[in-house]
């Protein structure tokens, strides 16, 4: 809503030295978002003078037409002489009163006014268009022609009205009254302490039986309509400057008499109106709701085709209106033709919620839908019908009609039953009864009752529904700014969860590695699983799509965090960073096997249990997954010596430390999926309630997706659900017990076959060694066809043994050594190297 | 054996280990002047050849001018010995200004530590933090917040709509959640009161990506709900907020605002944490964090609409509460003087890494 300052001090005897920024501070305070002050002409410095057109000499050779006018500006100019001005404007002619800016001038823009050279002419000024002048869209598309009648050297400053402040006020949907000058104007009568001059305060006359003839057939969706009449309306009249300007200002733009009117009432007092052409309308006026599939040409030139919810306005013919959204085109004044001299205007009140459904359904948006949808007061309707007559007849010379229809289903005004003292409690303040009262009073509630008030709420009010929207009402008043500071004392907490301090722990842990943080979108296309070479059955293939994606090469939500931080990979390695080691934790979407449609649940109580699971069986699962990419260097060159590509192993590394900080055991094994490298992938796997359960894979990822999806060779990647690896977790860590008896460690060397992987061998040797040994560890790998034999690996463990009672003699170790030896050769094929 | 004699040897070892200039040459004088063939240790051997009355002068002799030369060579080698270690010492020193980013340093992104941050003010206080599912019910991210169907404010936030059984357009009453607000009912539903919870996370609505746009961004949002709760405690609450983020002279500012799911409703800005409000009016101290505005807008607040109280099963007569919520990426744009909304969804490592491990 846009609203003059010139306008609103119409209603509201604000102080003079009161600018747009102090009205803009008082209104902000009481609740109303105004968003910024425009200050109209600010830079605007004349002479700028209405002058009449004496003559017009075609200049040619040119390459659009240009004119030589001599234009009469009184004695603004100084000298009482003709002023001669270069146009390239042609809507006008020798004898019309135009605007005429005189060099130094400024217009709008910063833009200084000079005699200058052009077309071989002097122009000494010129005549201005509504643009040049910063007045908006007048609908002329070219030069101001001014009526007739106004003298030629007046200030064309003043009589356009050029200066001036307009708030721009975003109001909310509670606050239909807003989109109204009158709205506006109590708020800042309240805010001011001054009284409102109310608009709708006017003289209407009583219904009658001679008015145009209206049936509501439907008085849920139309509880009041207002029709009245006026006749022998002057179709040429233009609407005067102040009214034009007025609309402008607002954001509308004029275009012709009788619509501009009821803009203006619409402006003024917030009620929507439409005026028929009466001559175009056939039989009674018909308010029902729209027969499925009926169509109607709107307003717009758009043919629509009816639900059977629309509201509908009717005449004998069928429908000629949306109703309160907008008007059909077989009863449209005539605005280009000007041949309409009678017409009936509509002032009726709808059903907001079937305003706003129509409005949505059609994607037809208007000023009046607008209205509606938030509230308008039904009680203003008779008001507006009558100021639109009214207007009617001073400025186009109509003849207002006796008959006076009004159709109105009765309802009683909405009260609502608060203790005085609700507001002090919702706030946190003794305002005291009295103030409470006087604040419900000042936005027009009836109030009644001491300790218990009856509040009646004014009819512009419907947003006013429970005791805490009049405590809303009384605070805001009170001002906001007043409330004091107070603490709550929330009851001891437990900090944060097991989950929620695992996943920060992760975050930690991987930065500290080196990883670098993405967060990608969720959004994927389902290409993406042919390029990471899922098998046509892969459970990750089924996805949740959504119905309006953002774009629709990625319609669907992620089962994987590989596509999204694979792509950051690539940006990165575009942009010159090609060392990159990246991490991503996020959701990850799985649709439920069954596809169920989530309910709407009751609102006024708590859904049960039930209810409560039927939305959780329609949503899909959500587990927490971590991920990282690996590409370039793992470690970099430098002073101290070569570099490292990251590799393989890095990525599985990745994967052991974040099942460190579970606390959990992670399984890993050679596997083969999807995306990775069939011999460097492994399977990772953790025992949850004694099931062996694979929740992810590391590893190298296979060179032909590295090439479909243009990424680095040899990239890395891991990627493991986050939740399972939780769930697995064996729980507190165990304090061991530290023997201080001296370490025995022996050495041994085994022979095995390639393909024999690592993990067996060593919990041969684990098991074999017994209770006295306190690690193991691998620290060599060696391949020589030459001394082992083709097809052989020797595999290199320090064994460390201790026992907690005693220093262990050589021959202890060494038989512990040797049956561990003899376990391995059992259950690989190992032989001790010599 | 002449007593000059004897202490000529002396002189000669003294004078060799003085002459010494290194440990090895040391070693050799020690061989020279101490060892089995040296001077001194013939002259020892012959003392048992002598006559018994003059055994224990010689004795006495020798044993005196050996015990000098040990001393000495003890001093001296002492003294080489030290020298040796302070020359190690310095030759040893190294460049400490060289690099050594053999794994540079990762981080984490820096909208997670914000709301780590964010919500670890609240936790000390005793909140808990409370997490929800990012693909939502429309019954918890509207209905149970007071969004009825056609509620305007329904049609303001540009919701994605998840594709239900029918395929394509069908309804499925299920959504990417446009605000954190959802977990305020699920955390009502699944706690008695008093709950005191702040729930961090992502949330979707359907802008597109630009400098100040993004369709996948993060809020925090906070709900209190306990017996006699007020918009004072709102208030108290935000202003703690700014204060531990921002500073001890921070403070909060409500301008009344709607929102379906708070009532009161409020917007609310905070103090600019950079010029505290004096750029205001001040043309020769600008303040481009807040356009010398002297307030920051930050999010929207409220007490909690008692509708939502009563669809998630808590008594409004009995209990109020107060919720806020507001976005994480603003806070971090205003907070750490980034610029383009762009440079926290794409990854880029030259953007993440500063941020380091906390914020």
């Amino acid at each position: 809503m846009r609203v003059p300052l010139s306008w609103l001090r119409e209603y509201v005897d604000l102080p003079a030295t009161e600018t747009g920024r102090d009205v803009q501070a008082k209104l902000i305070s009481a609740g109303l978002e105004v968003e910024s002050v425009e200050q109209l002409g600010a830079d605007l410095k004349g002479p700028l003078v209405v002058g009449q057109v004496q003559s017009i000499e075609e200049l040619e050779g040119f390459k659009k037409p240009i004119r030589f006018c001599l234009v009469d500006v009184g004695t603004a100019n100084g000298t009482g002489e003709l002023q001669e001005i270069v146009c390239g404007a042609r809507n006008f002619a020798v004898g019309d009163k135009v605007v005429v800016v005189l060099p130094g001038a400024v217009l709008p823009g910063n833009f200084a006014i000079a005699a200058r050279q052009t077309y071989g002419k002097t122009s000494h000024g010129m005549i201005c268009s509504g643009d040049e002048l910063g007045m908006g869209d007048d609908g002329s598309g070219g030069i101001i022609v001014l009526p007739p009648e106004i003298e030629v050297g007046t200030d064309a400053i003043e009589l356009l009205q050029l200066v001036d402040e307009v708030l721009d006020i975003a109001v909310t949907p509670d606050r239909g009254y807003a989109l109204s000058m009158r709205g506006v104007a109590r708020e800042a009568a309240i805010a001011y302490g001054l009284p409102l001059m109310d608009p709708a305060l006017l003289d209407v006359p009583a219904p009658n039986a001679f008015g145009y003839p209206v049936r509501v057939s439907d008085p849920m969706g139309c509880d009041r309509f207002t029709a009245r009449t006026v006749t022998g309306l002057d179709p040429e009249t233009l609407s005067p400057i102040w009214l034009r300007r007025r609309l402008q200002k607002a954001g509308m733009r004029p275009i012709s008499l009788a619509v501009d009117i009821t803009n203006y009432v619409m402006l003024e007092l917030g009620q929507p109106l439409h005026a028929y052409d009466r001559t175009r309308v056939q039989g009674a006026i018909g308010v029902r709701r729209a027969e499925q599939g009926e169509k109607l040409t709107t307003l717009d030139g758009v043919t629509r085709t009816l639900d059977a919810e629309d509201l509908v306005i009717t005449d004998d013919r069928g429908p000629i209106g949306l109703a309160g959204v907008m008007g059909g085109a077989n009863t449209e004044i005539d605005d280009t033709e000007g041949t309409t001299t009678e017409v009936v205007i509509e002032a009726a009140h709808f059903d907001a919620l079937s305003i706003a459904r129509t409005a949505r359904r059609h994607k037809l948006a208007s000023e009046a839908s607008k209205r509606f949808e938030r509230g308008v007061d039904p009680q203003a309707a008779s008001a507006a019908a009558q100021r639109t007559v009214d207007l009617l007849v001073l400025l186009a010379g109509g003849t207002a009609d006796a008959g006076v229809t009004e159709v109105i289903a009765p309802s009683a005004p909405h009260s609502i039953t608060i203790p005085a003292n609700h507001p002090d409690k919702v706030a946190g303040v003794d305002y005291g009864r009295e103030t409470v009262v006087r604040r419900l009073q000042q936005v027009g509630c009836d109030v009644y009752g001491q300790d218990e008030l009856i509040v009646t709420v004014p009819s512009w009010r419907p947003d006013l529904t429970d005791p805490n929207d009049l405590a809303e009402e009384v605070i805001r008043l009170e001002g906001y700014e007043n409330l004091p500071s107070t603490l709550p004392k929330p009851p001891a907490g437990l900090g944060l969860t097991g989950r929620q301090r695992l996943h920060r722990r992760i975050g930690r842990v991987l930065a500290g590695a080196g990883y670098v943080e993405a967060l990608n979108y969720p959004f994927i296309g389902e290409h993406v699983f042919d390029q990471l070479g899922l098998a046509a059955d892969d459970p990750k293939r089924k996805v949740v799509k959504l119905v309006n994606p953002l774009s629709d090469e990625e319609p669907a939500l992620r089962t994987t965090l590989l596509p999204g931080l694979l792509h950051a990979l690539r940006r990165n390695d575009g942009r010159g960073s090609h060392d990159l080691a990246l991490f991503e934790t996020g959701l990850v979407f799985q649709p439920q096997d069954e596809l169920r449609v989530a309910g709407r649940l009751p609102v006024d109580h708590r859904p049960t249990d039930e209810e409560i699971a039927s939305l959780t069986a329609a949503l899909p699962v959500q587990p927490r997954h971590a991920a990282v990419v690996l590409a370039g260097a793992r470690e970099q060159a430098g002073w101290w010596g070569k570099g490292r590509p990251a590799d393989w192993a890095d990525a599985i590394e990745a994967a052991r430390s974040l099942a460190r900080e579970a606390g959990t055991e992670l399984l890993v094994r050679s596997g083969q999926y999807g995306p990775w490298h069939p011999g460097r992938c492994a399977e990772l796997a953790v025992v949850v309630d004694g099931q062996e359960k694979v929740i992810g894979y590391a590893g190298e990822l296979h060179p032909g997706v590295l090439k479909t999806l243009g990424l680095p060779a040899r990239t890395c990647a891991m990627e493991l659900d986050l939740d399972a690896l939780e769930q697995a977790s064996a729980g507190l860590p165990k304090g061991p017990k530290i023997s201080t008896f001296p370490v025995a460690t022996q050495d041994v060397a085994l022979v095995v076959d390639k393909t024999v992987p690592h993990v067996d061998v060593e919990a041969a040797l684990r098991e074999g060694a017994g209770e006295l040994l306190e690690s193991i560890r691998l620290f060599d790998v060696y391949e020589n066809g030459e001394q082992l034999g083709e097809g052989k690996k020797s595999l290199a463990y320090a064994l460390r043994f201790r026992a907690d009672d005693r220093t262990l003699t050589v021959d202890e170790a060494s038989a512990a050594r040797d049956v561990a030896v003899a376990l391995a050769a059992e259950r690989t094929g190992a032989v001790l190297r010599s | 054996m002449k007593p000059e004699e004897i202490e000529r040897m002396r002189d000669e070892a003294l004078a060799a280990f003085a002459a010494a200039g290194d440990l090895d040459a040391l070693q050799e004088a020690k061989v020279a002047h101490t060892g089995g063939t040296s001077p001194l240790a013939l002259a020892n051997r012959e003392i048992g050849a002598l006559p018994p009355h003059a055994k224990a002068a010689a004795g006495k002799l020798v044993g005196q001018a050996r015990g000098a030369v040990n001393k000495a060579f003890g001093a001296r080698q002492a003294e080489l010995e030290a020298e040796r270690d302070a020359r190690v010492l310095v030759e040893e020193a190294v460049d400490v200004t060289l690099p050594y980013d053999r794994v540079p340093a990762g981080a984490r992104h820096p909208l997670t530590t914000m709301m780590e941050r964010v919500a670890d003010v609240f936790v000390s206080m005793g909140y808990e933090i409370a997490e929800g599912p990012e693909v939502e019910a429309e019954w918890f991210n509207f209905d149970a917040l007071n969004f009825t169907p056609d509620h305007p404010a329904r049609q303001m936030q540009d919701t994605f709509f998840v594709e239900g059984p029918t395929g394509d357009h069908g309804e499925s009453g299920v959504v990417l959640r446009t605000h954190t607000s959802p977990v305020q009912a699920r955390a009502m539903l699944d706690r008695e009161p008093p709950v005191y919870v702040v729930c961090p996370g992502r949330v979707f609505r359907t802008d597109e990506l630009d400098a100040t746009h993004t369709p996948v961004f993060h809020q925090i949002e906070l709900l209190a709900v306990d017996e006699g709760l007020t918009m004072a405690d709102l208030k108290g609450t935000l202003d703690h907020m700014v204060q531990s983020l921002f500073g001890a002279d921070m403070k909060t500012r409500l301008r009344p605002n709607y929102f379906p799911f708070t009532e009161p409703s409020a917007e609310m800005d905070m103090l600019c944490y950079v010029c505290k409000g004096e750029s205001v009016g001040n043309p020769d101290r600008p303040c481009r964090t807040c356009s010398s505005e002297g307030w920051i807008e930050l999010g929207g607040c409220g007490m909690v609409n008692p509708r939502v109280l009563v669809a998630c099963g808590v008594d409004p007569e009995k209990y109020s509460g107060f919720a806020f919520g507001f976005g994480i990426e603003r806070m971090l744009m205003f907070r750490h003087n980034v610029e383009d909304m762009r440079d926290m969804v794409e990854g880029d490592v030259r953007f993440t890494r500063p941020f380091g491990m906390e914020i």
